[in-house]
């Protein structure tokens, strides 16, 4: 029985940015790739959910002042 | 000024040639100073490394001292030495290459590998130490060269700079040809760019003489020179340097030369740091070690800490600290003295040249000290000039006046924990010797009177005096952004005084009550010939409506609201406190509702006129009625102390018998405790039972009307425990949150005292008597051992939180707030939080933490109609 990670309570949820949208994202903060926080290849969520070097993940995490957090890390080996 | 930005820093090391290079003069004369005392030629203080000395010129650049900024020279070894800085870095170079081609100790395939690896974190701004590290690691334990197939032998690296082959010791000599073989493609995988390193410069052949105006001879009073230390070292290794030189054109034998070898490397290596491990330091003719190159910047004394970190300024003063409740929260009372030797700079324009004129003519207080012309040169004002030079000023010039009423500085007290701790103050000019200050600002600085110190600053130019009043004026701190309340509000008699006067439905006579706004700015008062006290509250109290319970409150089942019995029930309508009893939690630093409400809806302006006001007041009011305690103010009655007599005989009797059942096994063990525990627990929670108890019997005989007890339930000062330590019983002592068991350990007991294994209260630290009382001997000493710990935390604890706020502050210097919410680092670009704190929201500005004060918005948009 495999176990996903993301049935997890204490795992945020984690989703691959389209590239309009990894574009956009950039665009608006006006930054580099390079600038964003990094996550890297061997990162258990990132295998579970395939998303490959270049790719910017989305993590959406629960927050004691926001009630929900957006986070972005770039994926890298 | 045209600034220049820089773009990038890179460390390189120095070569051989670079040094020759950028040197002045070769020194070879380890003498300083002729008989004249004139600097020698190719001396350590050669004229053309810069001057010192006033009267003469640098060779070099012909500028005289002050203007010459120092020229580099250099010394030729005799023979190569190790620098200790890369003594390390050396010997895993050493085991990381072939002893005999000097090819790094990899398949070209693997180096390539670790070589992409590097320049990809390069190019991503990354750290790559920890590759590096792989690569030393790896290269290490590989004993054959996977290139010409050579077995290794292991270097064994002892501190500071000795290096061994097997038993072979390697000179320095040896160490340098082997690492001049490395080839330029292998050192990438070292993590070293062979485009500006090579390893062999961490061998020295030449050393860098640094110039005279980085070790400034001084001039005792005996006439006498005192050289630097750096020149004293400098002394030392030229010395043996030339020693060196001429024993090995002499011939002299091996032994001899390899002596004085290792001699210079001594003095090379405490040149460069006289603190490293396995050395004697080089020390002085006194005996004090030699303060050398790494000793000047390393640590809390050091450049970095001392001389960049932090810096000594001028237009500050620093005196002691005392309170005075006549003084707005926005002013500091400052000296007369202090106020004549500070100056704020006037830029002399036609408007204001005549007053700049009147400053030079004055004799006394606000007179002027200096006056600058247009082209820098500053003239001292005394009286024999006066005249002249008020004549003289033109507009481009500067007057420097004395410290005035109404000027900006900015007050500060250490440690400089948040941003409260420096704020800007309006100056007060008053007599006397001390800095004078509301005592309602005193929480943000976390100062007190018991002979603190503070420091005062002046702002010099009307851009940082704009600033200064704009940013950092105390009334634009009222609210902290630390919390989301008011930090500065009332204090100790600041409250006791309010709930003198609100408390109840006290009435005061016209008189009195005229006494008591005297101070404050209140000009309508409706014409009465008696006012209550909640009356005289509200005619500093700005429109405003309000509702809370105040600290008195005793947290009933079922609150009564306004017939509270307590009067703990406070309720302001359109500026008017109808009932309740102003408190801690209404005007006190860190609760104070009214102050909230005050700073909110009608600005910092306005809460900081409610505070002046209520300071003023309260301190009229708590002087006026008096309000003072002594011993017997903590005295009981007969029956009260006979009632706690019982109540903690009856407690020690419990103990007892837990102690026995204890002891005759039969005691149940709490789930998760061990017998022991569980006894320890039960007899702490019964002890500290019987303190409540007490304590309730005692407050009840004191009254609502003591003193005391008035500061402890207003939240003025202390707590109904300190009360009933007073008047009841002190308690069980503890160390380490448990009863007393220290001492005589092998026999069980705390004192001779006590019987071996003694469990009873007495025994284990438990003092039934009061302050009042008095303490037994036993008692005393138990007293004292849970007084100490209590020291010694608070000691730890300083010292631990300011290394900790250190290295916090140095984490985070450099994130700012951007103006899209995004917290970013400074100097990378590199983002840390997409939006501040998550949810964006500036703490200053938010209610106690939260974005959105529900409760109050609710109240405005329905008005106090609700409920």
């Amino acid at each position: 029985m495999k176990v996903r990670l993301q049935d997890h309570i204490l795992v945020p949820k984690h989703e691959i940015l389209s590239k309009d949208k990894a574009e956009e994202l950039l665009k608006l903060l006006g930054i580099t790739r390079e600038q964003l926080p990094k996550i890297k290849t061997s990162d258990p969520i990132v295998k579970e959910i395939g998303a490959k070097p270049g790719d910017i993940v989305k993590i959406t995490r629960k927050s004691l002042t926001a009630g929900e957090s957006l986070f972005y890390r770039l994926v890298v080996d | 000024m045209v600034p220049k930005n820089i773009a990038a820093i890179k460390f390189e090391v120095l070569s051989p040639q670079e040094i020759r290079r950028m040197s002045v003069a070769k020194i070879t004369n380890p003498e300083t100073y002729d008989d004249d005392g004139f600097p020698i030629d190719g001396g350590l203080m050669d004229l053309r490394l810069g001057v010192i000395d006033p009267g003469l010129r640098c060779r070099t650049c012909g500028g005289k001292t002050g203007e010459c900024p120092g020229h580099f020279g250099h010394i030729e070894l005799a023979a190569p030495v190790i620098h200790v800085g890369y003594a390390k870095l050396i010997a895993r170079l050493l085991n990381g290459t072939c002893r005999k081609c000097k090819r790094i100790l990899l398949k070209n395939e693997r180096k390539e590998k670790f070589i992409e690896e590097i320049e990809k974190r390069i190019k991503m701004n990354q750290s790559y130490d920890d590759i590096v590290k792989e690569v030393f690691r790896l290269t290490k334990a590989t004993k054959k060269c996977p290139h010409c197939g050579e077995e290794q032998v292991e270097i064994k690296f002892e501190k500071p700079t000795f290096y061994y082959e097997g038993e072979h010791k390697l000179t320095p000599k040896d160490v340098r040809e082997r690492l001049e073989k490395i080839p330029d493609e292998d050192l990438l995988a070292f993590g070293l760019d062979p485009k500006s390193v090579r390893p062999e410069w961490f061998v020295l052949t030449v050393l860098p003489v640094p110039p005279v105006t980085t070790r400034p001879s001084i001039i005792l009073e005996t006439g006498q020179r005192s050289e630097d230390d750096l020149t004293h070292k400098l002394v030392d290794i030229i010395r043996i340097n030339q020693r060196f030189l001429e024993n090995r054109e002499a011939g002299a034998p091996q032994q001899i030369l390899e002596d004085l070898w290792e001699l210079l490397q001594y003095h090379v290596t405490t040149y460069f740091d006289n603190e490293v491990s396995g050395i004697p330091p080089a020390k002085h003719r006194s005996g004090r070690p030699l303060k050398t190159l790494a000793q000047r910047l390393k640590g809390k004394e050091g450049r970095f800490r001392k001389s960049l970190s932090g810096k000594r300024v001028n237009f500050s003063a620093r005196t002691v600290v005392s309170p005075d409740p006549c003084l707005s929260i926005n002013e500091v009372g400052v000296p007369v003295e202090i106020a004549q030797e500070l100056t704020v700079p006037i830029y002399v324009t036609p408007k204001n040249i005549e007053m700049a004129r009147e400053f030079i003519l004055r004799r006394e207080h606000p007179s002027a000290n200096y006056v600058v012309r247009p082209d820098g040169k500053r003239l001292k004002v005394i009286d024999s000039n006066r005249k002249e030079l008020a004549e003289m000023i033109e507009p481009g010039w500067i007057v420097e006046r004395h410290l005035m009423d109404g000027d900006v500085v900015l007050f500060n007290r250490q440690p400089s924990l948040h941003r409260m701790s420096i704020m800007a103050h309006y100056v007060k000019v008053l007599p006397y010797k001390t800095f004078r200050l509301n005592p309602a600002v005193c929480p943000p600085y976390n100062a007190d009177f018991d002979g603190d110190e503070m420091n005062l600053h002046i702002p010099q130019s009307l851009e940082a005096q704009a600033e200064a009043k704009i940013l950092m004026a105390v009334q634009e701190h009222i609210l902290s952004p630390r919390f989301g309340g008011p930090i500065v509000g009332g204090i100790h008699d600041h409250i006791s005084g309010l709930y003198l006067l609100t408390h109840g439905n006290k009435v005061f006579s016209k008189e009195e009550v005229l006494q008591f706004i005297r101070a404050t700015d209140v000009k309508d008062v409706p014409l009465k010939d008696a006012y209550t006290g909640k009356e005289v509250f509200s005619f500093i109290l700005p429109d405003i409506t309000l509702e809370f319970k105040a600290e008195i409150c005793q947290g009933c089942e079922k609150c009564k609201k306004e017939n509270c019995e307590y009067d703990a029930y406070v309720i302001i309508e359109k500026g008017k406190l109808l009932c309740g009893t102003i408190d801690e939690k209404a005007v006190g630093a860190f609760k104070g509702l009214i102050i909230d409400e005050i700073a909110r809806k009608y600005g910092n302006s306005e809460a900081r006129r409610f505070i002046d006001n209520m300071t003023k007041l309260a301190i009229r009011v708590i002087t006026g009625l008096g309000f003072t305690i002594g011993i017997d103010d903590v005295d009981i009655p007969k029956e009260a102390e006979e009632q706690i007599e019982d109540v903690i005989k009856k407690a020690e009797r419990k103990v007892d018998e837990l102690i026995r059942a204890y002891k005759d096994g039969n005691l149940e063990p709490m789930p998760g405790r061990s017998l022991e525990e569980t006894l320890e627990m039960s007899i702490m929670r019964e002890l500290g039972k019987a303190r409540d108890q007490a304590g309730k019997i005692a407050s009840r005989y004191l009254g609502d009307e003591n003193s005391a007890v008035i500061m402890a339930v207003s939240g003025a000062r202390g707590s109904m425990l300190n009360v009933t330590q007073m008047v009841a019983c002190i308690g069980q002592q503890s160390v380490r949150g448990e009863r007393i068991m220290r001492g005589y350990t092998y026999s069980k007991r705390s004192l001779p005292h006590f019987k071996p294994g003694d469990l009873g209260p007495k025994a284990r630290g438990f003092v039934r008597n009061s302050y009042r009382k008095g303490l037994s001997p036993i008692e005393f000493f138990f007293h004292a051992a849970g007084g100490r710990e209590g020291l010694v935390d608070t000691a730890v604890r300083t010292s631990q939180s300011g290394y900790l706020q250190r290295r916090m502050i140095n984490a985070l210097q450099d994130l700012k707030v951007e103006y899209d919410g995004t917290v970013r680092e400074q100097t990378s670009g590199i983002i840390v939080q997409y939006k501040y704190g998550e949810d964006g929201v500036d703490p200053m500005k938010s209610y106690r933490g939260k974005a959105v004060d529900v409760k109050r918005l609710l109240r405005e948009i329905v008005g106090g109609a609700q409920q």
